[in-house]
């Protein structure tokens, strides 16, 4: 069974005026077929971890280990990562001018499932993929991610997701930006993968709205670089009626 | 009397649009054009036209000591049945109907050539197969002269190939007769050593579509200066140009669309990436609007994609327009670094580094390549990409 162990988890950032601390010692287990909810206001560093994760290189890791099945992931490439099983939903999908999605589509499953699909049934796959998205099969030859609008994007990347189909997959606030449709519409398409029951799920939130669509196994609020606290689907909801407010009491960091 | 403005693009850019200013095209040009070399003083290098281009690396054929040396450069012509084929003399009356030479060396080519070529395609002519002209050089010394003209109504797709190696100066003249339709792709595919200054001149026909792509990959010197004319209105000219600028090349396209017919279109689309310690490339897009050219239509755009550092861009894009009673005018010129987060994006999707670094560049020249029409052509450009890509990640 997968395990995704991340232990003391320590990330700083060049800033203008230096480096800063932004993960102060981030603990968290991870389990294929677990959904975890991380919540925490903004500039709590939920984001910094989610890229740490994927290896973005404008973060430095300064101290602990993540261990995908006993894999040291943070000896990996970014490509790596995601070869051997990690996926991040990005908050803000870059654009490629001239790549197509299709051809994105398929040299991405290529890489990660380390053979060109066939060519026959995947294109079936990604047909039936994008209309479970409710997304229309002309979207297959625009360029990644140029004109789309927020909800086109977000739906772009949990195609990736069905398709990609990881071991463990990080959506880093792919509920912002989304009117309740496409929430309902992006909140299905995790749950299918879920639902399969091989994917281990970090969904990295400001808010409890996605939670009513997509029921996390853990809650952990996230505050001042470090996990404050950690519960069930209740935790949800005090964070709900009570807010941030005591999580960030003199910890706050602008 | 308008003020000019100017218009920040870039950092490594300038772009203009002057309204009826004193610094003109023309004006901004050490000499006026001429068919004799000696109404144009030798460059020193600080002349408008001459200020990018290394003169020391020109192996003379700005100041007349590079002297045309026999067989050094071969010019092979193929065409379809119906394509007349001939090679004339310097007293031939076709000579120098679509344009004059504008600086020193295309008229040093002018004075200097001996024979000219000159493909004709018939009126109402319609090709299915391009024309192929390959120029191959042994090393050698060559002034050339080529004349390119379409009858009324005749379609035809010419292919252009420049390789080996060479010190070519030469003119290019493409006559589109009513209603033709004339693609050229002139591909500079040369080895290293190569030194390639030319001048290409479009005469665009009532109602006629010309389309050039200019493909520059090799040399240590190519400099290249299109230049589109209108003969009646409703002409249309589409100039697309690629290169891919390594390390120690200079490769520097100029142009200059002069609409001076009414109701006549132009779109200028440049791109180039550039690799490697004093990789220059300059790209310098004038469009003149004449006060009779009412009606215009017209755009350029040059986007440079720098890989690594060492490499330096000059794009300037230049609109003069002397009417006001236009459809369209705009440029835009843009260079950027390569995208780290696009690169991160693509990796963070399994892809290997150097497939997307290859799928980002393939991206940034995908609509160009498209533009092609010819199979061999594009696919050796893409090929092309691929190898030069292969250098850059080692």
């Amino acid at each position: 069974m997968a395990t995704l162990e991340i232990r003391d988890l320590h990330v700083t950032v060049e800033v203008e005026n230096g480096t800063k601390e932004i993960l102060k010692g981030v603990d968290l287990t991870v389990k294929q077929g677990e959904t975890h909810a991380i919540m925490g206001p903004n500039g709590s560093g939920k984001s910094t971890l989610a890229y740490s994760l994927a290896g973005h290189p404008k973060y430095t890791i300064t101290s602990g280990s993540v261990t995908l099945d006993g894999e040291d992931v943070l000896e990996m490439s970014v490509d790596e990562r995601a070869r051997a099983g990690l996926f991040l939903a990005m908050q803000y999908p870059v654009e490629v001018p001239g790549v197509s999605v299709s051809n994105f589509l398929r040299t991405s499953a290529t890489a990660v499932r380390g053979e060109a699909p066939k060519l026959r049934t995947w294109v079936k796959e990604v047909r039936e993929a994008m209309e479970r998205l409710n997304m229309d099969p002309a979207f297959a030859e625009r360029n990644v991610n140029e004109g789309f609008s927020g909800g086109e994007k977000k739906r772009h990347e949990i195609l990736q997701l069905e398709l990609l189909k990881p071991k463990v997959a990080i959506l880093d606030e792919t509920d912002s930006g989304l009117d309740v449709d496409a929430l309902r519409v992006v909140s299905e398409g995790v749950n299918r993968v879920r639902e399969t029951g091989e994917v281990g799920t970090l969904l990295i939130t400001h808010y409890t709205r996605i939670l009513r669509y997509i029921k996390p196994d853990h809650v952990h609020v996230f505050a001042n670089g470090r996990i404050a606290e950690s519960g069930g689907a209740e935790l949800a909801d005090q964070l709900e009626a009570e807010g941030y407010d005591k999580y960030v009491k003199g910890g706050a960091s602008a | 009397m308008a003020e000019a403005q100017n218009i920040p693009v870039g950092s490594t850019t300038a772009g203009s649009i002057a309204v009826a200013a004193e610094s003109t095209v023309v004006s901004r040009m050490s000499a006026p054009p001429s068919f004799d070399v000696a109404d144009f003083p030798v460059p020193h290098g600080r002349e408008e036209e001459w200020r990018f281009t290394p003169l020391e690396r020109l192996r003379g054929l700005h100041d007349g000591t590079a002297v045309a040396a026999g067989e050094g450069v071969k010019v092979t012509v193929s065409a379809p049945d119906g394509v007349v084929v001939e090679t004339v003399g310097r007293d031939d009356a076709r000579l120098g109907r679509a344009g004059t030479p504008a600086d020193r060396v295309a008229a040093q080519a002018y004075s200097s050539f001996e024979q000219a070529g000159v493909v004709t395609v018939p009126k109402e002519t319609v090709l299915t197969e391009p024309i192929r002209i390959a120029v191959h050089g042994e090393g050698g010394v060559r002034y050339g002269h080529q004349i390119i003209e379409l009858g009324a109504f005749a379609e035809a797709v010419v292919v252009i190939d420049h390789t080996g190696d060479a010190v070519l100066a030469a003119n290019v003249d493409y006559i589109l007769g009513d209603g033709a339709k004339l693609t050229v792709v002139s591909v500079q595919d040369w080895d290293d050593k190569a030194v390639h200054v030319a001048q290409h001149n479009a005469l665009v026909g009532r109602d006629a579509s010309f389309k050039s792509v200019v493909v520059t990959f090799g040399g240590d010197v190519v400099r290249l200066n299109p230049r589109v004319e209108y003969a009646g209105p409703g002409g249309e000219a589409e100039l697309f140009g690629l290169y891919f600028t390594d390390a120690g090349q200079h490769q520097e396209h100029r142009l200059l669309v002069t609409h001076n017919t009414p109701h006549c279109k132009s779109n200028v689309v440049y791109k180039g990436a550039l690799q490697g310690e004093d990789a220059h490339a300059v790209w310098i897009g004038d469009v003149l609007i004449e006060a009779k050219a009412e009606g215009t239509d017209t755009y350029e755009m040059n986007r440079n994609l720098v890989l690594t550092d060492g490499a330096r861009v000059d794009s300037v894009p230049n609109l003069e327009i002397e009417t006001g009673e236009i459809v369209g005018a705009g440029h835009a010129s843009a260079t950027g670094r390569f995208d780290d987060e696009q690169l991160f994006y693509l990796m963070a999707r399994g892809i290997p580094e150097h497939e997307a670094r290859r799928l980002v560049v393939r991206g940034f020249f995908a609509e160009l390549v498209q533009q092609i029409g010819v199979e061999d052509i594009e696919e050796r450009l893409l090929a092309k990409i691929e190898t030069e890509l292969e250098a850059s990640v080692g």
